[in-house]
């Protein structure tokens, strides 16, 4: 019972941390209709953007992190606009391939400045923990838990109540149309580039002071991952992408403390294919029918 | 007609600059002259091409994008490596190396069949995921397997060959890989997938069999991948599984898109051109892949973006060309002038 517990506390970090990654895929993807591959990267950015925020700039650790989602925030923005936004008009797969070129030069930017070896992610304070039913549960979790929880109940209320969230809603329905409505699809694009990277920026805060050691590799495999975590509830729809998230992180653990630690990546990504063999548009994706 | 013939040719001068390429560089391999780093090289870099063309068949011809084409080549890698391993002491290479390259083709076909069922389903994206996903699965598959040297990577011992006797071999299946390239894009069923790339529900309607044209597509490809894949692990001491993940996958997938979609010489020359490309740069160390992602965002910038094309299609030697022979027909039809209602 408490290796439950504790497999499903650490499967909910796990996958609020996936699920905030894979909301800015999913966002992205719905909106500008790519996918980012260059998002995993964003985090291992804001990841260092902490670390020389507080150990060089000596900033408190709440302005530290507000530093990350600002540098992480303004990356995104001059991403979308010096590489994606040429290529509006483009065959998707130049977007990919542009992405990759992205995600290739961000790591080794990162490799040049910080160097080859793994740098740790500092801590930013004690949280207090507490215990239920004999399981410890630490002060970080609960923060990342909570802070996840207030970030995905307020971008929904964005999403559904903001002008620009029905700006964003209409860009990812019909962008034509959206732009005969007078909606600047360029800046509606802009600022789902700068939430989402926002978000990555949260994700590496909690990235960084679960598994403290960050090297210029380190977004690429969360990436993926979250990049999975979206497709499993649907890309493009943001309920799919928490919901995908969570259960990504807990079948990881689940797997690693009950199956074994060797396979938990196999049993993720087998998971994946089963679920899409049977909803071929992932868990809440919208199914759309094919017009001849 | 004339346009057919000129495509033909194409792909025909493809294969006899590569063939050519071939012969000079065995030439100057069996004499001694080719420096070791070079030398070093040819195999690989063959191995990219078999992948690179095969990628192509999958996202060019079919259009459908696969990001797990690494998966087919680990797979082919060591079964068939398994098997070349197994045989060393007993049959002599011109018979053993072949095999190994059939066997580590055909599982590597079986794991197409398998990845391309879900591709009869899923579509775009969807599809991209799920090959990643199979990559990956293959990959923890391998290195949590005892039979192939788990996570310390496989011993190829005895079936280890270097440039000068694997180049034959390496030399067969590229050949052989443009030419089955090139025959399937001109055949009845090239022409099939072709049109199931370009609108399904069409192709469907006039009576193409969709799902027997994408399994074909996947284990075909699967097939050369596997293939070049034995061939490759014979060119090493030791190969480890984790060398096979979903960035190899996306290196050939950047070979493909920037020789261009479907073109067999696109795919070939991008494969040298990248992978020869590195080397040469070693000298800068650090900034070398720093150059590479520049250089990758800027052609698909200058390829992909209406006014930077326009700008660059200028200097193109092809554009050159057309407007030469325009110049040359707008002369000639001052020359004589058309006759009026000749057409009637």
């Amino acid at each position: 019972m408490t290796i439950f517990l504790r497999t499903l506390i650490s499967g909910l970090n796990l996958g609020s941390i996936y699920a905030l990654i894979a909301l800015g895929y999913s966002m992205v993807y719905g909106i500008a209709k790519m996918l980012n591959f260059a998002h995993g990267d964003i985090i291992m950015i804001g990841a260092y953007t902490g670390i020389v925020a507080v150990m060089t700039m000596n900033f408190p650790p709440l302005i530290a992190i507000l530093t990350s989602i600002l540098v992480c925030s303004l990356l995104g923005m001059l991403i979308e606009t010096l590489a994606y936004k040429p290529l509006r008009q483009a065959p998707s797969l130049s977007v990919l391939i542009t992405a990759i070129g992205v995600s290739y030069l961000l790591q080794n930017l990162a490799l040049l400045i910080f160097g080859s070896e793994q740098k740790a992610y500092p801590t930013l304070g004690a949280f207090p923990g507490f215990t239920v039913l004999g399981v410890k549960v630490d002060g970080m979790t609960v923060l990342t838990l909570t802070v996840t929880a207030v970030i995905m109940i307020g971008l929904t209320l964005f999403i559904n109540l903001s002008r620009m969230g029905k700006a964003m809603r209409a860009v990812s329905e019909d962008r034509g149309a959206a732009e005969l409505m007078g909606i600047s699809v360029n800046r509606t694009i802009l600022i789902t580039f700068a939430i989402g990277s926002a978000l990555a920026a949260v994700a590496s805060t909690f990235y960084g002071m679960t598994y403290v050691y960050i090297k210029p590799t380190t977004g690429s495999m969360p990436g993926i991952k979250a990049f999975t975590a979206a497709v499993f509830g649907g890309i493009g729809s943001l309920p799919g992408a928490m919901l995908g998230g969570i259960l990504l992180g807990l079948i990881e653990q689940f797997a690693k403390a009950y199956i074994s630690t060797l396979w938990s990546d196999a049993i993720v990504f087998g998971v994946l294919v089963l679920v899409l063999i049977v909803r071929p548009s992932g868990l809440l994706g919208k199914k759309r029918a094919e017009k001849v | 007609m004339r346009r057919k013939s000129i495509k033909i040719s194409k792909d025909l001068l493809t294969l006899a600059l590569v063939a050519g390429l071939y012969t000079v560089l065995a030439f100057l391999l069996y004499r001694g002259s080719l420096s070791r780093q070079a030398s070093n090289m040819l195999i690989p870099v063959s191995v990219y091409v078999v992948m690179a063309v095969s990628l192509n068949l999958v996202v060019g011809l079919l259009g459908e994008l696969s990001l797990g084409h690494a998966g087919f080549m680990s797979v082919g890698l060591f079964s068939g490596c398994l098997v070349s391993i197994a045989l060393a002491e007993r049959l002599p290479d011109p018979v053993r190396i072949p095999l190994s390259m059939i066997v580590g083709g055909l599982v590597a076909a079986v794991f197409g069949f398998v990845v391309g069922l879900p591709a009869l389903r899923l579509r775009g994206d969807y599809l991209a995921i799920v090959t990643l996903a199979c990559c990956e699965i293959i990959k923890s598959m391998i290195t949590n397997l005892k039979l192939t040297g788990g996570a310390r990577g496989l011993n190829i011992g005895p079936a280890y060959r270097d440039a000068r006797a694997l180049l034959p071999y390496a030399v067969v299946l590229v050949l052989l890989t443009i030419l089955v390239m090139m025959n399937l894009k001109k055949s009845k069923q090239g022409r099939a997938i072709m049109a199931i790339r370009d609108n399904r529900i069409a192709a469907e309607s006039v009576g193409i069999n969709v799902t027997y044209y994408k399994l074909a597509v996947f284990i075909l490809a699967a097939f050369f991948a596997g293939a070049a894949g034995t061939l490759y692990g014979h060119c090493f001491a030791n190969v480890k599984a984790t060398s096979f993940d979903y960035n190899l996958s996306i290196e050939i997938l950047v070979i493909v898109v920037l020789g261009g979609m479907g073109s067999i010489g696109g795919s070939v020359f991008a494969a040298i051109l990248l992978r020869v490309l590195p080397e040469m740069l070693r000298g800068f160390q650090n900034a070398r892949m720093l150059i590479y992602a520049v250089v990758l965002i800027l052609v698909m910038l200058a390829t992909g973006n209406p006014t930077l094309k326009a700008f660059f299609d200028r200097f193109r030697p092809a554009r050159l060309k057309k407007k030469l022979s325009e110049a040359i027909l707008a002369r000639k039809a001052k020359a004589d002038p058309p006759q009026e209602g000749g057409a009637a």
